[in-house]
């Protein structure tokens, strides 16, 4: 049987956004949670996402993976599980409650792209250099494209992005050049009910 | 101080005439069979038996709650999330088709919001898929009797409990001792009947004589953990100078493979009983046996397996699975080497129905015996076997990106891909055999 208490166990204290996703949401979330939980000892490993056949198909599947998992940890809890999954709800969703003074949602458009960023920069060092890029892009298009021409495309888009110089995207370059993008769209996953 | 009771060698004589009576029924029922592959159907009538029974308990448990006013959870059919229509593996397609186009100036397009597509899909598949769905107990829509599968086991009616206890005590009681017999026999059959046929000289004969009692003793055992198989596409089973792939490798699928088909094993030499087992086996037939230290040197590995499958004599091989899983979260990237090898993979997707028996194995949880004695207490091990057609590895493809299709293949047959990362590892080795000392 599926308790209140047990979730708000969970996501008592945090960000009041998570607590906007419905009851019957988190139920179903938490159901999903025990089912990959295969050790049964409340937490997620590597191992137990990496089981997602789709998952290991995907080219980013790894990025993905570690995107749960905080610096450093080997286990998410479900409370990280959420907090990471809270990045994709719809935005219209905020629209419900407009709190100003309170910390920005997680779903807000700039942490969705704080999201993505962190996808292509593994160093962590705030920037996507060239070889983070190339490694990103090599994964997509697979073995068919040379280096010297997977090399060009890398160095096209950097000089297309980069606008302070230093051969390499930060952030806020990465914000203009997907400014027309309708990230909303692209990075929310609709819950049915 | 002897017989004190009266009737004492009456209780004997009753104990030996049943005995002798129970070592017959044994011979006859099981051990005959599954010497010559033939079926009596006593496996499956007892499998349609206990679905009666199942199907009457859970009635009986839902008439329960419903006056007791709890809730059973069903499991969710439709989906959670509104999923986005394209398939991944066709977009996967698409952006490698545009990028091997010869011409010069069709350079292949590329955005920084490319990765938002895979991001999605990622998240969307983390968050529900068809596949990953573990029944959990208050998602069985049937409850089987086994108290392990009903956490939330609450008195329901006396009639309910009786049949419960009941189970126990078959099961423990009669079918253990049964299963555990079956096993000691299958397992002491393939070490005499294996050491045996390796002292005969290498031929035709001897190759004969060692498939036959590799499959008599696999029949054996899988009739000691009454197996109910169904094999599809029988047509597609491996053949020499291949290599066998199948999912959720546990001790349980080796065995059962095994019992249809004659195949090489590869793996790690263990000690103990299935140290004895493995040096019986390899005398009558050429399994692939690594030590523990020779599995760290990865050319080692590589040029063993590669030898065996060039040589189309030998035996498809069967990768035994290993106890541990180690993490592996790196990404490989392969440069492109000289991929000469070829060796067709035939994979194979297991699905065990969860109704008879949880089937998985949770290595850093239970041990190998703890895990068989919990399948030998099982009411029964349903499965079904499906050969998927034989793949080969296209030439644009690195071995990452075969492995994953072989993946994706056996994943959408037979549901979860487990443990599924040692037999990736060892096909990255048998195609990129210039890996050299690149680290991943």
């Amino acid at each position: 049987m599926v308790h209140d208490h047990d979730f708000k166990g969970h996501l008592h204290g945090d960000n009041f956004q998570i607590s906007l996703v419905s009851h019957s949401q988190i139920t179903r979330l938490y159901s999903r949670f025990t089912s990959l939980d295969k050790g049964e000892n409340g937490t997620l490993s590597r191992e137990d996402f990496q089981r997602i056949p789709e998952l290991a198909i995907n080219p980013l599947g790894d990025r993905i993976i570690n995107a749960f998992f905080p610096e450093g940890e080997d286990q998410v809890n479900f409370r990280g599980f959420m907090r990471t999954l809270a990045h994709f709800r719809p935005i219209e969703d905020n629209e419900k409650s407009k709190d100003v003074n309170g910390p920005e949602p997680l779903n807000s458009r700039s942490n969705k792209l704080h999201f993505a960023f962190r996808l292509y920069d593994l160093d962590k060092d705030d920037k996507i250099s060239r070889d983070e890029l190339l490694q990103v892009l090599r994964m997509m298009v697979g073995v068919n494209i040379s280096d010297e021409q997977l090399g060009s495309i890398a160095d096209r888009t950097i000089q297309e992005a980069d606008q302070d110089g230093d051969s390499a995207i930060s952030f806020t370059e990465f914000v203009k050049v997907l400014e027309k993008v309708d990230v909303e769209q692209k990075m929310s996953i609709r819950f049915l009910h | 101080m002897f017989l004190l009771l009266p009737f004492d060698s009456l209780i004997v004589n009753l104990l030996g005439i049943s005995l002798t009576v129970l070592f017959t029924l044994l011979l006859v029922f099981i051990i005959v069979p599954a010497i010559f592959g033939v079926s009596f159907g006593i496996r499956k009538l007892y499998m349609k038996t206990l679905l009666k029974i199942f199907a009457w308990a859970t009635l009986r448990m839902e008439r329960g709650a419903k006056e007791k006013n709890h809730q059973l959870y069903k499991p969710y059919t439709n989906g959670i999330i509104a999923k986005d229509p394209t398939s991944l593996e066709e977009e996967i397609k698409e952006i490698r088709r545009s990028g091997s186009s010869k011409a010069l100036d069709n350079t292949p397009e590329f955005e920084l919001s490319d990765i938002f597509y895979f991001c999605r899909k990622g998240m969307e598949t983390i968050m529900d898929d068809e596949v990953t769905k573990r029944f959990s107990a208050e998602e069985l829509e049937s409850w089987n009797l086994l108290s392990r599968t009903n956490y939330n086991f609450q008195y329901i009616s006396l009639r309910l409990t009786v049949l419960w206890g009941l189970g126990v005590l078959i099961r423990y009681c009669f079918l253990l001792p049964l299963r555990i017999a079956l096993a000691f026999t299958g397992i002491s059959l393939l070490v005499v009947g294996t050491t045996m046929v390796g002292y005969l000289p290498n031929g035709r004969f001897k190759e004969f004589l060692s498939k036959h009692v590799h499959l008599m003793c696999y029949r054996i055992c899988v009739r000691a953990l009454t197996a109910i198989i169904t094999y599809h596409d029988r047509k597609n089973r491996p053949r020499n100078g291949g290599i066998c792939v199948a999912n959720h490798t546990s001790p349980i699928d080796v065995i059962i493979l095994a019992s249809d088909g004659y195949y090489a094993m590869v793996g790690q030499v263990h000690g103990g009983l299935m140290g004895v087992i493995q040096r019986a086996m390899v005398r009558a037939c050429p399994h692939v046996w690594f030590e523990r230290s020779e599995v760290k040197d990865r050319h080692l590995v590589a040029k063993r397996l590669t030898e065996h499958v060039q040589d189309k004599s030998k035996l498809p091989i069967l990768i035994f699975p290993e106890g541990t899983c180690i993490n592996n979260t790196s990404v490989m990237m392969f440069k492109k080497g000289s991929f000469e090898i070829g060796a067709t993979v035939y994979p194979v997707a297991i699905k065990y129905d969860p109704q008879f028996g949880d089937a998985f194995w949770n290595s850093s949880k239970y041990g190998m015996v703890t895990y068989l004695l919990r399948m030998m207490t099982s009411w029964a091990i349903v499965c079904s076997v499906w050969y998927l057609p034989p793949m080969t590895r296209e030439t644009d493809e690195d071995a990452v990106q075969f492995a994953n299709r072989v993946k994706a293949a056996i994943a959408r047959q037979g549901g979860l891909v487990d443990l599924l990362w040692f037999v990736c590892r060892c096909l990255e080795f048998l195609f990129c055999p210039g890996l050299g000392s690149e680290s991943c």
